[in-house]
């Protein structure tokens, strides 16, 4: 078991097709595959469906809306309550340019982890009497009443940890870890951005937070900083 | 309505202080986005109060003032320091905490509820689009739901009504109501007016209350 290691971000993402669906790590500033976002703007795809826990609140993904690649967006934080400022992605929303699926953050890790875990959904009372259930199967069982969520899968899931070996094995740092580790089963091709790559050995296993199997590339980057301006 | 403006009440930070009264020790609790992130100022260390982050931390103390550290924020985004025994986890895991009954309360903001308890706080028909985050699961699965807002809108419209017009967040799932006017619980008869902000007679709660409220004999002022 061996991951491949790239020298650059943008080798590690140029061969990623048009139309894919990309999962994309973090939560705003923490863990946030921001190189790699930076890599997908310079090489350039369009038609992209990009899944992740937000877009437009200070974070990179909004720049892949200045040449229009995302043509769909699965998040949970997406349009700001207040209208004072707007991101790339909001005007290209309100404009029918690109497509928006919000769902409740529970309910994307968990459609997320069923998509990697080769289950057929889950059944959750989050959403329900809301219109998060429009067009959805409810479920009686023993009396209560279920909301079944499908499965979500990725062509590519984009990550960021603090160290990765050779192997793939990744290690996360603080609150880096959010939605990094069920994405990395979620996925077809896994990319991981590590501000350090290592020697199998060095990351005590205790420490692994996501095991090598799930990991097929490595590039090593100064992280950058990004911050909140929700 | 025959008022313009409803009376001046509680700043935020004290409807935070008042929200935080709510708190019993040794809860785990998560606070939502805006004023609720500033209940965390107001709770005492001696009370063992644990804060969960839903993006998967807990234990912090409150908003740091030291560097900023990209990978050690709240859901909100802000730096926050952590207290001797934190922890942090993935996002199933954090969820699995709130779905799964283990916080014993969450504090959100509001945009409206209704007289059965709905909350609506997520999406705001004239912007459209909107920003769910954990609400739902919030909502759901924490023990005790406390909302923390403004009793009307800027406009002066009532935010508790008899059914919320905006989309809901979840059905029948608020406890308490904490606004700068009053602390209303929802009980199985209705909403009860429980306390009064200083200055503020439970009629002119009642005036800018949407829906029903039922107003014991003895409404006491709150002591802040």
């Amino acid at each position: 078991m061996q991951a491949e290691v790239f020298d650059t971000p943008d080798a590690a993402v140029s061969d990623i097709p048009d139309g894919a669906t990309i999962l994309v790590g973090g939560f705003v500033s923490a863990g946030t595959p921001s190189n790699l976002i930076l890599a997908l703007k310079q090489t350039g795809q369009t038609g992209l469906t990009a899944v992740a826990n937000n877009i437009g609140l200070g974070d990179l993904l909004d720049e892949l809306c200045e040449d229009r690649q995302l043509a769909k967006v699965i998040a949970t934080f997406a349009i700001r309550a207040s209208g004072t400022r707007s991101s790339r992605f909001e005007a290209q929303y309100r404009a029918g340019e690109a497509e928006l699926e919000l769902v409740p953050q529970g309910t994307l890790i968990e459609r997320l982890r069923a998509g990697g875990a080769g289950l057929g959904g889950v059944l959750t009372k989050t959403g329900l009497g809301t219109t998060m259930a429009e067009g959805k199967q409810t479920l009686e069982l023993d009396g209560e009443r279920w909301l079944l969520e499908r499965p979500l899968r990725g062509d590519v899931a984009l990550l960021k940890a603090w160290r990765g070996d050779r192997h793939g094995n990744l290690q996360y740092r603080l609150a880096g870890l959010n939605f990094n580790p069920v994405m990395a089963t979620a996925a077809d091709l896994v990319i991981a951005e590590v501000e350090q790559i290592v020697e199998p050995g060095e990351i005590p296993p205790e420490s692994v937070g996501t095991p090598a199997i799930y990991v097929d590339r490595l590039v090593q980057c100064e992280p950058i900083p990004v911050r909140w301006d929700g | 309505m025959t008022n313009a403006t409803p009376p001046a009440g509680l700043s935020r930070e004290l409807i935070a202080l008042r929200a935080a009264r709510e708190l019993e020790p040794g809860w785990v609790v998560n606070l939502g986005i805006g004023l609720p992130t500033l209940v965390a100022g107001f709770v005492e260390p001696s009370d063992n109060i644990l804060f969960q982050a839903e993006n998967g931390i807990l234990g912090y103390s409150g908003i740091s003032e030291s560097d900023f550290d990209s990978d050690l924020i709240n859901a909100g985004g802000q730096p926050v320091d952590l207290v001797p025994g934190a922890s942090f986890f993935d996002t199933a895991d954090s969820f699995a905490m709130i779905r799964g009954g283990h916080i014993d309360a969450a504090v959100l903001g509001g945009l409206q509820v209704s007289e059965q308890g709905d909350l609506a706080n997520w999406y705001v028909p004239a912007r459209g689009g909107g920003s769910v985050g954990g609400a739902m699961d919030l909502a759901v699965g924490a023990r005790k739901l406390i909302i923390a807002m403004a009793h009307v809108t800027r406009e002066g419209e009532p935010r508790i009504v008899e059914a919320c017009d905006y989309p809901l967040t979840a059905e029948r799932c608020v406890d308490v109501i904490i606004t700068d006017l009053a602390v209303i619980d929802v009980t199985e008869s209705g909403l009860m007016l429980r306390e009064r902000a200083p200055g503020i007679t439970a009629a002119a709660v009642e005036e800018w209350t949407g829906a029903a409220l039922l107003i014991p004999d003895d409404v006491p002022e709150m002591s802040l």
